[in-house]
This record gives C-alpha cells, structure tokens and sequence, in this order.
C-alpha cells in the first residue's frame, strides 16, 4: 500500500462517516422525545447487536483458520455464566481471559 | 463539578478500568498491523485518532492492505461501524437533553466499551441526573480511549508481530460477552439476544457485514415483541403484533 492520497482519504472518510453515524440520533434528535415503539426496539440494541457481532468470532475464530476452538468455546462459556451469575462485567471477563488462557495452555 | 458528578465520574473510572487491559493490547496490535501494512507512526496514529474504532479500523486496513479501492475500504469499515448509530438512537432517551457540544463529545467517544457500560448503568439508575451521566460516561471514556492513541503509538513503534498465540484476537469477543451478560436479566432481553446469535449465524453470508446489521434488528424486533407479551397481556400482545 503505497498510495498515500488513498490512504488519507480512507482516514478522513472514516473519520467523517463515523462521527456522523454517531452523532446522528444523540445529536439531531436530542431532546425531542421519541415514540414508544422505538424506544421499545431500542431497549435491545445492546443484548443484540454486542452479541451478534461476536457469535461468528466464536464460532469460527479466524485465529484457528475458522476452526471451532475449544479454549475459545470454553473461555466463552465460563464469561457468559460467570457474568449472567454474578452480574458483574469484570467478573465475567476475568473468568474468560484465566478460562482461555488455562485451556490454551493445557490444549498446546 | 458537583459531589454526585464525581462520585458517578468516579464510579465510571472504576467500571471501565479492566478495559484498560482489553482495549490496550487490542491498540497495540493494531498499531502492529499498520506497520507491518506500511504506515509510519503518524499515520497509525492520525488513523487511530480519526476514527476511535478497532474493528472498523481493522477492516479499512485488510482491505487496503488487500489492495483493494478506496472507496470499497470506506464502505466496508463504515458499515462496521452502523452499529454506533444504533448505539447514538440508543443513548439519545439518557442524553438527549445534554448541550449540543456535550453531545458531539460524547458522540466521538462512543465505543462499544462507553456505550455498553453506560447504557447498562443509566437503566439501573434511573434517578441520576444528567450532570452525573454525563459524568459517568466520561469516568468510562478515561481509562479506556486515551490509551487507544497511545497504544496505537506504542504498538506502530514497536512494529512486530505479537505472536497468534498469545490469544489476543479473543479479547474482543470476551469483552462483549462479560458486558451483554449482565444484562441477559429479563425474557425479552434473552429472546433478543437469542435471535440476534442465530440470525448472526446464519446470515454471515451476507456482503459489507450487512448480516449483522439484519442480526441486529432482528433481535430487537423479537426483544420488543416479547416485552409487549409479557407486560401488556396476550390479548393485547397479539393484536400488536398483526400490526407490526
């Protein structure tokens, strides 16, 4: 990749295109209220789009060339039960970092 | 600012200091990959600090690396990024009455980390003021974005491979895993949750990641309607259903 001028319009469309989709509802709708179908939709955007985004990295990491991954199953399972458990971000995220890295380590 | 502003600036600092450790290496290997795809340290950096992104920030640099053109980088890393607009429509009910200038700050720093912590935590405190979310949201923001920069910089300095199995490539899916999982509190939020997994599996044909984006509106479709069911009643459930 040697064309600088492609380079800097990649960055300075992406910066441009990113602040706009996030600025887009925060900025332009503000105060003004929404209806309550949207706001019953949005209510899930977290406990969907988060998950969605990572099923297919769990599934098919592209570490292990798209290959089902035990350490990486495994680290899933122990952060999902530890966090819907204790309801605790950081406890859910300690439990899948030691779970991967014990599994990896035991696995070679 | 007020004592309860920075109690819950505080609080915020505190909730987002693990991600110090995900966001960092995740930095860091970016850093890596951009020079390793022939950009210097500025332009790792400049990239970094334009765009606050890593997974859309990991696309645009595949691609280009891949030679592909401009334009198809753009779009590609633009279209893993739609997810925020969903997050700004999502935080817009919490934030929404903030100065505009607030807004736009809080705009460029909506991550996935500030959104998810943030938006779990303004729904169980529903009486904080605006001054004390703002607050909270930026508590979040310090310990993570900083270091995104400098990071990237470290990373970009450094220039060489972190060896694959480190295991570094699932810090990511963890993070978003531990942050959805205490919020899995409700049945609407589980069947949201469950069809966003299965249409995400199932649609990863799909071009430009439109397949999540669908994943995602499917989950808050099934979310919505199983809200309606369980709160209003089946009678009423059903008739607004045949309306959706």
């Amino acid at each position: 990749m040697t064309d600088r001028l492609e380079l800097w319009l990649v960055i300075a469309g992406l910066a441009v295109g990113s602040f706009g989709l996030r600025f887009v509802f925060l900025g332009l709708v503000g105060n003004r209220p929404m209806p309550e179908w949207l706001l019953r939709h949005l209510r899930y955007t977290a406990v969907s789009i988060l998950p969605a985004l990572v099923a297919p990295l769990v599934l098919w990491p592209a570490a292990t060339g798209g290959e089902p991954d035990p350490a990486r199953l495994g680290a899933t399972f122990a952060a999902l039960g530890v966090g819907v458990a204790t309801r605790n971000v950081f406890a859910g995220l300690f439990s899948g970092a030691i779970t991967l890295f014990a599994l990896m380590a035991w696995l070679g | 600012m007020t004592t309860t502003a920075k109690s819950a600036y505080w609080k915020g600092v505190r909730d987002a200091a693990p991600f110090f450790f995900i966001v960092s290496p995740f930095a860091l290997l970016f850093g890596v990959v951009a020079t390793e795809a022939g950009l210097n340290v500025f332009e790792a950096l400049a990239f970094s600090v334009a765009v606050i992104a890593g997974a859309a920030q990991f696309t645009a640099l595949q691609l280009l690396q891949d030679d592909a053109p401009a334009i198809i980088a753009l779009v590609s890393a633009l279209a893993v990024n739609l997810r925020m607009a969903m997050y700004s429509a999502s935080l817009t009910p919490y934030l929404g009455a903030a100065p505009l200038w607030k807004r736009a700050f809080v705009a460029y720093f909506l991550v996935d980390q500030s959104y998810g912590l943030s938006i779990g935590t303004f729904e169980r405190h529903r009486d904080w003021s605006m001054s004390q979310k703002l607050a909270y949201f930026f508590g979040v923001v310090s310990p993570v974005c900083p270091f995104w920069y400098v990071f990237t910089v470290v990373g970009a300095l450094i220039g060489e491979a972190i060896p694959p199995s480190l295991g570094l490539d699932f810090a990511l899916p963890i993070t978003f895993i531990a942050m959805v999982a205490p919020m899995l509190r409700s049945l609407p939020h589980l069947a949201a949750c469950f069809t966003a997994v299965s249409a995400s599996l199932l649609l990863t044909w799909l071009p430009l990641n439109l397949g999540l984006l669908a994943a995602g509106l499917l989950g808050m479709i099934a979310g919505a309607a199983v809200e309606l069911r369980t709160m209003r009643g089946h009678d009423v459930a059903q008739g607004e259903e045949a309306e959706a």
